[in-house]
């Protein structure tokens, strides 16, 4: 700030820094905690001690853990594959893929890279520190207890890789529909100032506002009973729509809806109509126009309210849970059911555990996508 | 557009919208007023037991559901009127309730304790959330370039957090002798069960929800603060105006559409309240309207779902919201048609 009138004192330049300071422990310190407690054995991870969480005594003199040569030479291991995935992948992955498979290209290149880091970490790192630990005296004994006991358990015991899959059907299915939907929609209610637009937009605004038990409520008895009210339509083939994924994905992308439309619509009135009418002057009907002309320049809109879309579908719980059965179940009621039953101290550890994983793919998302985060949620209050 | 392409392109999207939400929504309504049950017969049953003399035969008349051909139970609906407003209203005991003048009693009809507590959640947590997102806004728009896009990134992982996840890695800290109980209990100097008593399980619902939704409004806020007019603030230092008073009278006035926005959508997602008591264990000391009527739609001991009291719930819960949302809309509606 070059004007001397807008210097701060310093008094409240410590109180506004000391306060973001603050903040910033208070939003990470849940989440970086309980990813801490889940290498514990329930004994650690429950302690009023902090220390002894961290350090994990307990864990490390029943199941193992790690020495100071293993964080270091982890942590190195670390930097260098993140360093190397910043810098020398994207020139690997120009150099082999042609421009316009550059998606292709950056997922083979990603999955490799993905695959060639499992490997380090999980085989030739542990075999290098068997034999370097014991060499080191001091410097090789473990200090730090951890184990990855709970995740094995909640992973392959307990089979969360099905709700995991399950997730991931749901997800996709909700972002692939909504964003095609939504993205016809969107264009439309941008190029058009009509009447019926206008109201459908507000009739939108109230559906966002409906809350989602509303909705089930009037789902649930349709789903039960479909087999036999659909019976007259689709002959001895009608499904129970109870409990199937599909289902759950048209009824997340609807309820999705109204959000998807707005956003969109918002994006695309950044795009000058200009553009569509050039292009319908040169002879493009309206779908050309939109095809040959929108569709190149939409995709930062899209990538964004894709987002939010994966957001409302990884996290639901409420339709998830009462439309689908135990077979189909996703992550997070999975989760919440784990409260069911007589809870153990160790039952709770894995249910941590599952919390982390879940919580695994968020922190990606926002690492790598933080930018069209911000866009996407001030889009649609800054414009009004 | 011409209006039969502006069809095409919206058709599949209202579509949606009117099978899913539109549709849903009217049922609701018609089965709210509806109750199906099982149809039940009286039946004189013989059982013959062999005995010394001859068989034993007693007769007793048992009630049992009516099969259809294909062995199926046999429902009917019939029209019950408000019956089922008034199973979720209990209007006989709030009249006790209230001629005793005894808040206890009217805290254990399930209808109005959960409108009582997703009243004073929506309404308390609104002005924490506001002040909290505004607050972090001014730091970091205060604060040096370089650290602004990691405060970002920190500041969006309460937001983007599965909210069940979220509420239970709260949970988990204040869990039985977890290090923040155990921190208080030092600070406090006492023995403390925080998940014993409602009002402490109703704190910590509303702690979670204002450092969940607090990082939206700090980046809306934030947003609204690098478009603040310079000149005005400007002509404001030359007239001598104190930084309080510049953020009173420039800045605030200048975030105020924001502010209306953030309420509004607030109002919405806080009055749906229900992952916290998911995530919290907390139906046995308070529940929600939403968790009202998902607890009327599972399944109780015998199976059957109250698939007429959870839309009778549902249809009060959507009366509510459309109360609550009234002012505010109306203001925004008053504003467009000024501006």
């Amino acid at each position: 700030m070059s004007n001397p009138a807008l210097r701060q004192p310093i008094g409240l330049k410590i109180l506004s820094n000391g306060f973001l300071a603050f903040w910033c422990l208070v939003a990470s310190f849940p989440i970086l905690w309980i990813a801490v407690m889940s290498f514990k054995t329930p004994v650690d991870a429950f302690d009023s001690n902090p220390f002894r969480v961290i350090f994990g005594p307990h864990t490390r003199d029943t199941i193992g853990g790690i020495s100071l040569v293993d964080i270091v030479l982890g942590l190195l291991l670390a930097w260098f594959l993140i360093r190397q995935a910043i810098l020398w992948l994207p020139r690997k992955v120009a150099e082999y893929a042609p421009p316009e498979g550059s998606a292709i290209g950056w997922l083979v290149g990603g999955g490799a890279y993905a695959v060639v880091t499992l490997l380090l970490f999980s085989v030739a790192l542990p075999t290098v520190l068997d034999f370097l630990n014991p060499l080191l005296g001091p410097l090789g004994s473990n200090i730090l207890g951890l184990t990855t006991g709970h995740y094995e358990a909640v992973w392959v015991d307990r089979g969360f890789t099905r709700n995991f899959m399950n997730s991931m059907i749901v997800t996709s299915g909700v972002v692939i529909v909504s964003l095609t939907v939504g993205t016809l929609a969107g264009y439309g209610l941008a190029r058009s100032d009509s009447l019926v637009a206008f109201w459908l937009l507000v009739i939108a605004l109230v559906f966002r506002a409906l809350p989602h038990s509303v909705l089930v409520s009037g789902y649930l008895p349709y789903f039960i009973t479909s087999a036999e009210w659909l019976r007259p339509i689709l002959g001895e083939a009608a499904p129970t729509l109870y409990g199937k994924p599909w289902a759950i994905i048209a009824v997340l992308v609807a309820i999705n809806q109204p959000f998807t439309i707005w956003m969109l619509r918002a994006f695309f009135q950044n795009i000058p109509a200009e553009l569509d009418e050039a292009a319908q002057v040169d002879g493009c009907s309206q779908f050309g126009a939109f095809r040959r002309v929108i569709v190149p320049v939409m995709w930062p809109g899209v990538i964004t309210t894709g987002l939010f879309s994966f957001l409302l579908a990884y996290n639901d719980f409420l339709v998830t849970s009462l439309l689908l059965d135990a077979q189909n179940m996703t992550m997070v009621p999975a989760i919440a059911n784990m409260f069911n039953r007589e809870t153990t101290a160790s039952d709770e550890v894995q249910a941590i555990a599952a919390a982390v994983s879940i919580t695994a793919p968020l922190f990606i998302l926002v690492l790598v996508f933080q930018r069209q985060i911000v866009s996407g949620l001030t889009a649609g209050a800054v414009k009004g | 557009m011409k209006s039969k392409t502006f069809l095409i392109f919206v058709g599949p999207s209202v579509f949606m919208m009117f099978l899913f939400i539109a549709a849903p929504l009217l049922s609701v309504l018609w089965q709210s007023f509806h109750v199906t049950q099982p149809i039940y017969e009286q039946v004189e049953v013989e059982t013959c037991t062999p005995g010394l003399l001859g068989p034993v035969c007693t007769t007793e008349m048992k009630t049992r559901p009516l099969l259809d051909e294909q062995g199926k139970i046999r429902t009917e609906t019939e029209f019950v009127g408000f019956q089922s407003y008034r199973n979720v209203l209990e209007p006989e005991k709030l009249r006790e309730a209230i001629d005793s003048g005894s808040w206890r009693d009217l805290m254990n009809i399930r209808f109005w304790s959960a409108l009582r507590f997703t009243l004073a959640f929506t309404m308390l947590t609104l002005p924490l959330v506001l002040g909290t997102g505004l607050l972090i806004a001014l730091a970091v728009n205060n604060t040096v370039h370089r650290i602004k896009g990691p405060v970002i990134f920190v500041s969006l992982l309460p937001f983007i957090i599965t909210p069940v996840v979220g509420a239970l890695s709260i949970r988990w800290l204040f869990l039985g002798d977890g290090i923040l109980t155990a921190g208080l209990e030092r600070l406090l100097d006492r023995d403390i069960a925080m998940f014993a008593q409602a009002w402490t399980i109703e704190l910590m619902m509303y702690m979670y929800r204002v450092w969940h939704v607090a990082p939206f409004a700090f980046v809306v806020f934030y947003a609204g603060l690098q478009t603040v007019n310079s000149d005005a603030v400007e002509a404001a230092i030359i007239d001598g105006a104190s930084r309080w008073q510049r953020l009173r009278y420039v800045i605030i006035p200048h975030l105020m559409p924001l502010v209306i926005f953030l309420t509004l959508i607030h109002l919405m997602d806080a009055y749906r309240v229900f992952e916290e008591i998911v995530g919290f264990s907390a139906s046995a000391h308070v529940i929600s309207l939403q968790w009202l009527t998902y607890e009327f739609l599972l399944q109780d001991g015998t199976g059957a779902r109250a698939i007429s009291r959870a839309s009778a719930s549902a249809i009060l819960t959507m009366i509510g919201i459309a109360i609550l949302l009234g002012p505010p809309l109306r203001r925004v509606w008053r504003e467009q048609r000024g501006g």
